[in-house]
């Protein structure tokens, strides 16, 4: 569980990055953090490993304060998959790359690799296993990176903007599997601009402004709010959108799912056939 | 990190920003000569107190402590080995001891000059002061955009630390040979995203046309002020002075004052 009390940040150029934010995860829940840029998205999730430490306030993992325990500590639980995966890269194979932190963390050889088949096989990197991680494509670069961290199956998982530079297939294969999360009681937590991935999704919403956080609840709910979405330069799903432009047809205005949009307008229209 | 960030300019207005950069860099020249031709602690500590008004001058006193605390490892390390090499080769430990301070003293000076020249002239005033030397352009460019690409290589690092340390790496951990092998992760996404950065820079360069014409032409073109001339006559004061304090006079050490005194 994690529970953050208040927190201000400051970073050292003066920037005042967070406000008083206060909010609660409890295990297996999924949460889509949303905002403009330099709205404090990153920021806030960075205390969730440590990285950061909160100039006011206090962040709870599990009930541990995370000014009492290191990142690498925290790191155990709280796995991190930054935007970048350029920033993490730098071993010789893929395997290598995805056994790094399990060394760091003290696993066992023969786990290692059990552990190392299993992510590769999970994101599809199997026939990449002794390829540089260098020689592979931006996407593919960002699952090495994935797959890196989910391979010490964190019980919480922060992902910074997964969606960038990946396909169709490769997003719903991460929907999938974010849900696998869930009905494992593990918490995710993603750092996203992906209107319509959340939309699919339909996590709990974070909707972060100028350091606070201005919206909190419900994907459909959230994202079918026009007045704190333009307040957080945010555009609702393509699909709520269509609803909220039907005023005359006294459709319900929170929809943000492709199937349950299709079924009420069928209905709709099977109405005005009779 | 806070080396980098006591090299890292900032955008205000002051006499001595103003300042033509290439007198600017003659002066750093001369005191990093008088800071070589003078072995002894007094004269290098007065050269160390000398550009403190230029610091206050030019309000960034904040940036400059900062870069200064940044050179205290060097530093430390330079006052250790001047003094253990001096005070095994038989000099006096009083002897050994002001003879480590002045080798610090003078690197401090010249980070000490280096940190405000940089801290006070934009990249693109360096770049148009070297162009108006008349270095070739592609120089002057591959110059300023070493300088200018500095402050973000050690933001990318910070950030490259951040994302190793998810992943559990202590960079404190171990002995010596292991902390310097905690490193390499680090390093190496440094070293590859910096060659990244630069192979798009180079596209980006070129989709923009750059080297299209022979002779390019600047919208900002540098001039000499009064203020110019009076830093030529303050640069010509400071060297004259120096050489002739270094021929005519001996210099004594604080040794032999204080001994005096005592």
């Amino acid at each position: 569980m994690i529970e953050v009390e208040d927190i201000y940040f400051i970073y050292p150029s003066g920037v005042e990055a967070l406000k008083g934010i206060s909010l609660t995860i409890q295990n297996g829940e999924f949460i889509a953090i949303m905002g403009q840029n330099g709205a404090g998205k990153t920021t806030l999730v960075k205390h969730f490993n440590g990285l950061l430490k909160p100039a006011k306030g206090k962040v709870l993992i599990d009930r541990v304060e995370t000014t009492k325990v290191s990142v690498a500590t925290l790191a155990r639980n709280v796995g991190f998959v930054f935007q970048n995966p350029d920033h993490q890269l730098f071993s010789e194979t893929v395997e290598d790359e995805i056994t790094f932190a399990l060394r760091n963390f003290g696993f066992k050889e023969n786990i290692i690799k059990k552990r190392v088949t299993w992510a590769l096989n999970l994101l599809g990197l199997t026939q990449y296993r002794k390829t540089s991680p260098f020689m592979l494509s931006g996407g593919e670069r960002k699952r090495v990176a994935l797959a890196s961290v989910l391979a010490w199956n964190p019980k919480i998982l922060i992902l910074d903007e997964p969606t960038i530079g990946q396909d169709y297939q490769q997003k719903e294969k991460l929907r999938q599997f974010i849900l696998q999360m869930k009905t494992q009681r593990k918490t995710t937590i993603i750092v996203t601009h992906d209107v319509e991935f959340v939309a699919e999704c339909n996590p709990r919403v974070l909707l972060m402004q100028d350091g606070k956080i201005v919206a909190d609840g419900e994907a459909r709910k959230v994202l079918t709010s026009p007045g704190v979405l333009t307040q957080a330069s945010i555009v609702p799903p393509q699909v709520a959108q269509i609803f909220l432009q039907l005023p005359d047809l006294e459709l319900p205005k929170n929809v943000i799912d492709i199937y349950e949009a299709q079924k009420i307008l069928l209905n709709s229209l099977e109405k005005k056939a009779k | 990190m806070s080396v980098f960030d006591g090299l890292k300019f900032r955008k205000v207005y002051s006499p001595i920003h103003n300042l033509d950069p290439r007198i600017k860099f003659i002066y750093v020249c001369a005191i990093f000569a008088v800071a070589i031709i003078f072995g002894e602690l007094l004269p290098l500590i007065t050269l160390f107190l000398m550009q403190i008004p230029f610091v206050l001058l030019a309000g960034v006193k904040r940036q400059w402590l900062r870069s200064m605390r940044g050179a205290v490892f060097l530093a430390t390390i330079i006052f250790l080995t001047n003094f253990i090499v001096a005070f095994m080769g038989g000099r006096e430990i009083a002897q050994s001891l002001e003879n480590a301070a002045a080798m610090t003293m003078r690197f401090i000076v010249l980070v000490e000059s280096f940190s405000v020249f940089f801290l006070t002239t934009s990249p693109d005033h360096l770049g148009l002061a070297l162009e108006q030397t008349h270095i070739p352009y592609e120089f002057c460019f591959a110059f300023t955009t070493a300088v200018r690409f500095v402050p973000v290589l050690a933001e990318e690092a910070q950030t490259i630390m951040d994302a190793q340390k998810a992943r559990g790496l202590e960079l404190e951990r171990g002995n010596f040979l292991k902390r310097i092998r905690n490193y390499i992760p680090i390093l190496i996404p440094l070293i590859i995203s910096a060659i990244r950065r630069s192979l798009e820079l180079a596209e980006a360069m070129e989709s923009r046309a750059w080297g299209a014409t022979k002779n390019r032409t600047n919208l900002y073109v540098l001039k000499i002020h009064r203020s110019d001339f009076v830093l030529v006559a303050i640069t010509a004061g400071i060297l004259a002075t120096a050489i002739y304090v270094r021929l005519f006079f001996g210099i004594p050490s604080l040794n032999q004052l204080l001994g005096g005194l005592l």
